[in-house]
């Protein structure tokens, strides 16, 4: 028997979790499209599908907390707050993205918003986050760091080396794996000799969960749960969130490697719908306030596109910009 | 002024700068409590306890990193790799994240920190532990390098380095931890970065160098000396900002320039500095400037051979002939 979900959140609460699923969805179908227009170009990495695994666990954590990921990172930034105008004009190339469009779309960085970054080499971002950590703890500051990244990156020498350090110095961190069971077209299985993530983790003595990372619920508890720990205990917690990117690894990949039936099966756990439907079904919102919210977060995207499109693309000068202090 | 050694006024330095920053930490491999492998930190532990001294495990990238995150984080950290071959395990986060990232964030962000890395050869530790990889950070924008020859820059140097918001790459040469020279006593004594220095005037031959080079350099100049050539002989400093002026406005006095470095020939360090006295200095130049190098070869273990793998006064020497002998 599931937790009836106003015993969970509050009702507003709720509704934004899939208001937040839905802009990520809007905003990622909207960069493909503009991708095939050629506006956005270099590597585009769409996160369509694993929407519940951010929006769950950035209801979780603090506005203090630190939160890392890899490149497919639009949707971590945007539902940690980034204005999904600037991020567009980031991946466009435009003066006026996130980053002054030097970074694109694998490197969206925030740090008023204490979002640390999108980091394009596998497994990068695991020792940078305890670092990060190292300096809340030893500043005495009360936040920990959430870190997420791909089934891909635990078979790097920097997961290992970042687990083992996270609990030998007893920093604050909540590490994060979300399983999609593919590292571009290899199954995780076919690089992992011990494929259930989370039960990595023992050789470090780190606490770790598994979690259905389509049900943006489940990711909401089990990282708010974890978050406690962390909090509690000064030490590191392991999730693995288990979800399914739709769409290729990148823009660039068809895909071919996974069956249609495969994809039919994670289709039918669009964490969207499902979403939709228990909010339906517990009188939370109705299909036309539903409706209403996709609208609108197909406006701001709308906007996002129109805004990007209209930004001026960075001066020359800005080749020398940034570089050192 | 007091007399001490290069590893004494890295010590100092990091003391120092310790007492001034409370967000200064240090870590890296066994630097606390067994007060490094080659005792730059010695007494730290005792001094700032372990909270901000601390071991680490062998985990070089990760060591990398950790500093990157805490540097991002509003700390200070300063850290040590073991030695510079060991850096490349760190290539990584030292290139690719250490390097890269104020650039790649828009300039939203800021890495104040420091990697320490003792390294060069001349010790008979062969083939994995003798290399001079100042070249390859040199390549790579985005971070500070700077590589002291005396007592006195190792330390005006390292405090300019820890007060630097850059990432910077300290590199220390092993065979001049127990130098001796003079070091000034005010804590707020820095070394420049970007400015070389002319450590010995002349008229005849420029020689560019860096580090140990340096101290050759110099023992060569000597020696020339009494066959009364004339060199001047330019101590970099730093690799990073790289002071081409001083040693171009030095070439183009001379007429002649040799360039030493420690590092391999191929693609050294070496020929970037030698291509920029000749591009700058053309019209006054009297012969192609020469260049001494480390042999292309991984180092050999045995005394005998190891020695001509590394430039020496004698090479410095009959380079410095050389030039003289082609000028026109
Ligand atoms: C160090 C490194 N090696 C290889 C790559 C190329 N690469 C980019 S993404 C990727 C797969 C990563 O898969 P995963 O961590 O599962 O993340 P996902 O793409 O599924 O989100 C690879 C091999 C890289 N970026 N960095
Ligand atoms: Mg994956």
């Amino acid at each position: 028997m599931e937790t009836k979900l106003r015993a969970i959140l509050s009702d507003h609460e709720l509704v934004r979790l899939y208001e937040q699923m839905a802009l990520s969805r809007e905003f990622e179908e909207a960069c493909a499209e503009q991708y095939t227009k050629g506006h956005i170009t270099g590597f585009l990495h769409l996160y369509s599908g694993q929407e519940a695994v951010a929006v769950g666990a950035t209801a979780a954590l603090h506005k203090d907390d630190y939160i890392l990921s890899a490149y497919r990172e639009h949707a971590q930034a945007i539902v940690r707050g980034a204005e999904p105008k600037r991020v567009m004009a980031e991946l466009f190339g435009k003066a006026t993205g996130l980053c002054k469009g030097k970074g694109g779309s694998m490197h969206l960085f925030s740090p008023d918003l204490n979002f640390m970054g999108g980091y394009a080499i596998v497994g990068g971002q695991l020792p940078i986050a305890c670092g990060l950590a190292f300096s809340a703890k030893y500043r005495q500051e009360d936040r920990i760091t959430a870190c997420f990244f791909g089934d891909g990156a635990v078979n790097q020498g920097t997961f290992h080396e970042s687990l083992n350090w996270a609990r030998l110095w007893e920093l604050p961190v909540l590490f994060v794996c979300e399983n999609n069971f593919y590292g571009i077209g290899t199954e995780v299985h076919r690089s992992s000799a011990l494929p259930t993530v989370h039960k990595r983790t023992c050789g470090y003595d780190i606490p770790s969960e598994k979690v259905d990372g389509m049900d943006v619920i489940a990711v909401f508890k089990a990282v708010k749960y974890a978050v406690e720990k962390v909090r509690e205990t000064g030490r590191p917690q392991f999730l693995e969130a288990i979800t399914y990117r739709f769409r290729g690894h990148s823009m660039a990949d068809p895909a071919k490697y996974r069956s249609a039936a495969e994809h039919e099966i994670w289709k039918a756990r669009d964490p969207l719908p499902n979403y939709a439907r228990r909010l339906l079904a517990e009188g939370l919102a109705t299909e036309q306030e539903l409706e209403a919210i996709r609208q609108r977060c197909g406006a701001i995207v709308q906007e996002a596109v129109t805004f990007a499109e209209a930004s001026p693309w960075p001066g020359e000068q800005a080749v020398w910009e940034d570089i050192y202090v | 002024m007091s007399e001490m050694t290069y590893r004494d006024a890295l010590n100092l330095a990091l003391r120092e700068e310790m007492r001034r920053d409370p967000a200064m930490v240090v870590f890296g491999e066994d630097v606390a409590l067994y007060e490094g492998s080659f005792k730059v930190t010695r007494g730290l532990l005792a001094e700032f306890g372990e909270e901000r001294i601390k071991d680490t495990p062998i985990s070089e990238n990760t060591i990398i990193g950790m500093a990157v995150g805490a540097a991002m984080g509003g700390l200070r950290p300063v850290v040590e790799l073991m030695t510079v071959n060991f850096a490349l395990l760190a290539m990584d986060q030292l290139i690719n994240h250490m390097a890269k990232i104020r650039s790649m964030f828009g300039g939203q962000t800021y890495l104040p920190m420091v990697v320490r890395m003792p390294g060069g050869g001349g010790s008979q530790l062969a083939a994995q532990h003798s290399q001079s990889l100042e070249s390859y950070f040199m390549h790579c924008p985005g971070m500070r390098i700077a590589y002291p020859a005396t007592p006195a820059d190792a330390k005006g140097l390292l405090k300019s380095a820890i007060r630097d918001n850059n990432p910077v790459v300290f590199l220390e040469h092993e065979l001049l931890y127990n130098s001796k020279g003079e070091v000034p006593d005010d804590p707020e004594f820095l070394a420049p970065f970007g400015r070389a220095n002319v450590v010995r005037a002349g008229a005849d031959v420029t020689i560019v160098a860096y580090a140990r080079m340096t101290v050759l350099a110099l023992q060569a100049a000597g020696e020339l000396e009494k066959e009364g050539i004339s060199c001047e002989v330019i101590d970099l400093r730093t690799l990073n900002p790289l002071d081409a002026e001083t040693f171009i406005a030095s070439a183009r006095k001379t007429g002649r320039a040799v360039v030493v470095e420690e590092c391999w020939r191929s693609a050294g360090l070496g020929g970037d500095l030698a291509h920029r006295i000749h591009e700058a200095c053309f019209d006054s130049l009297l012969a192609p400037v020469k260049r001494v190098a480390g042999l292309d070869v991984p180092m050999p273990y045995s005394r005998e051979i190891e020695k001509l793998c590394i430039p020496r006064v004698e090479t410095i020497v009959s380079a410095v002939r050389d030039v003289l002998a082609a000028s026109v």
